[in-house]
């Protein structure tokens, strides 16, 4: 419906806060798994196949869901999908900062589908600490876990810009590969032609998968079940996310 | 010819005012003053830090978000001399550019700095400590009230001279390392003319009536960073005198 909106929202200098992660990339490079454009086009084909179709898949429901019950239950879908508690996390984090985002770019009713879900606010439910327990909790007061999950979010936000669900998906499968080839960039000092290149490269792949997110979602939509909807796992990005954390030393959040 | 501020400093103070979020975010009549300390790697913004928090911990309830890479151990220092209670002191990751987190997009420092305000309202201050970065890297009015740029008179005394906008248009230069100038070379007085040059004309080449203020110190000399306390301690009354009923 209107370009130019998509255009704003999948880029990456769209202030969202996704500059901080490399989706999996620092510690696949740290691991030797990926060390040139070669293993990067190979890394980001297994997270098209993996976490772009599911987070496009659940972007593109969340676009044509217009009921709060359905935005709550879709939530929770995600969520028992994301098997690493850190990962779970970040995806509710960078909910929340891209609700920041889409609140400031483009208001309107439609973003209070995501009012039932925690951390909306910050400051308050999850993000808040118990005042008694003050100085003896040793829990950092922004490990919050509250907000919607971030393909909740972008789907939302996606109908709340005037845009269709197919632009939520296929704005969800870019975000998913921008990432890494931008943490990509800043870790192994890549060419930029050749990981732009590599990006180009998957284009015609990831129009295949969004489109196929699509279809999965209407079908879920259609069938008022969305266990329909995609559980697609990578069990050692899962694990790496979780050794990651521990680091004492990283460029980037995950 | 660069035309004549009357009132530079005026409206320097109101330049805050745009910042939106603080009023909705925070649990007290009088919001945290945020406060920004940039500058390059080494500079000595942790050292700086950790002075204002002995300093200043004792009148002022404060918190930290610290966007170095090895956050922890900004932690551990400050935790461990129990200048500060576990928990006041958040971590944020800004990626392999550090200037990003603290002025392009700046969701996960509010994150943080909403999170410690409801967690520890109320609070008088935030320090938000930004990765080491060059000296073009200030904080986003979004973020912050106030900012202070730290650069090491040890690394160059020419620095001063390169301006960008961490030495032209923060709110505070603070120069550090004075002690190790002599030993490379450094010319001080000539730094001093330098910076007052470089924070006298305001973008739009529009004249300051007085440069904005440049402090030189030697934080391993003065570890409680007895005149940058000070400088905070007016800010923090001029903050309250700004925002009472």
């Amino acid at each position: 419906m209107t370009r130019s909106a998509l255009l704003l929202l999948a880029d990456t200098r769209f202030p969202a806060g996704t500059h901080a992660h490399s989706g999996g990339l620092e510690a696949a490079a740290a691991a030797g798994r990926v060390h040139d454009t070669e293993s990067l086009h190979e890394f980001l084909e297994g997270r098209l196949h993996t976490g772009a179709m599911q987070a496009a898949a659940f972007a593109a429901t969340a676009c044509l869901a217009d009921q709060a019950e359905t935005i709550e239950e879709l939530d929770h879908e995600y969520d028992v999908r994301l098997v690493s508690p850190t990962l779970r996390q970040t995806s509710r984090r960078l909910g929340r900062q891209l609700l920041r985002a889409v609140r400031a770019t483009w208001p309107g009713p439609r973003l209070d589908l995501l009012a039932g879900l925690s951390g909306n606010a910050p400051g308050t439910s999850a993000d808040a600490v118990d005042p008694g327990d003050e100085g003896k909790s040793p829990a950092p007061a922004v490990s919050s876990t509250g907000g919607p999950h971030h393909p909740v979010v972008l789907g939302v936000a996606c109908a709340s810009a005037g845009l269709p669900a197919d632009d939520a998906a296929a704005c969800a499968v870019q975000g998913t590969l921008a990432v890494p080839a931008h943490a990509a960039l800043g870790l192994l000092g890549l060419d930029p032609y050749e990981v732009a290149g590599v990006l180009a490269r998957l284009a015609p792949a990831a129009d295949r998968v969004a489109a196929r997110a699509l279809t999965v979602a209407r079908m879920a939509v259609l069938k008022n079940d969305l266990s329909l909807l995609p559980a697609l796992g990578a069990p050692l990005l899962d694990l790496a996310a979780e050794d990651h954390a521990t680091w004492e030393v990283r460029r980037y959040a995950t | 010819m660069p035309r004549k501020e009357p009132d530079a400093q005026a409206q320097a103070h109101a330049r805050p005012e745009s910042r939106g979020t603080k009023a909705a975010s925070a649990g007290s009549a009088v919001p945290a003053l945020r406060l920004g300390i940039g500058g390059p790697v080494g500079a000595g913004k942790t050292t700086l830090v950790a002075g204002l928090c002995r300093a200043l911990h004792g009148e002022l309830s404060m918190a930290v978000v610290s966007n170095d890479t090895h956050a922890g151990e900004d932690a551990e220092l400050l935790e461990g001399e129990g200048v500060l209670e576990p928990g006041r002191i958040a971590a944020v990751h800004a990626g392999c550019s550090p200037q990003a987190a603290i002025r392009d997009d700046i969701a996960a420092n509010l994150d943080a700095v909403e999170a410690l305000e409801a967690a520890f309202a109320p609070l008088d201050l935030v320090l938000i400590e930004g990765g080491g970065a060059d000296l073009s890297a200030v904080f986003s009015r979004g973020l912050i009230d106030r900012q202070i740029f730290v650069i090491d008179a040890a690394a160059g005394g020419r620095t001063p001279r390169k301006g960008g906008a961490g030495i032209t248009d923060t709110d505070l230069l603070l120069v550090n390392k004075t002690d190790l100038a002599p030993l490379v070379g450094a010319d001080l007085e000539q730094m001093r003319v330098d910076a007052a040059a470089r924070r006298s004309v305001a973008p739009g080449g529009v004249v300051r009536d007085t440069p904005l203020p440049t402090l030189f110190t030697s934080l391993a000399e003065h570890p409680h960073a007895p005149a940058v306390a000070d400088w905070v301690r007016e800010l923090i009354a001029e903050h309250r005198a700004s925002v009472a009923p």
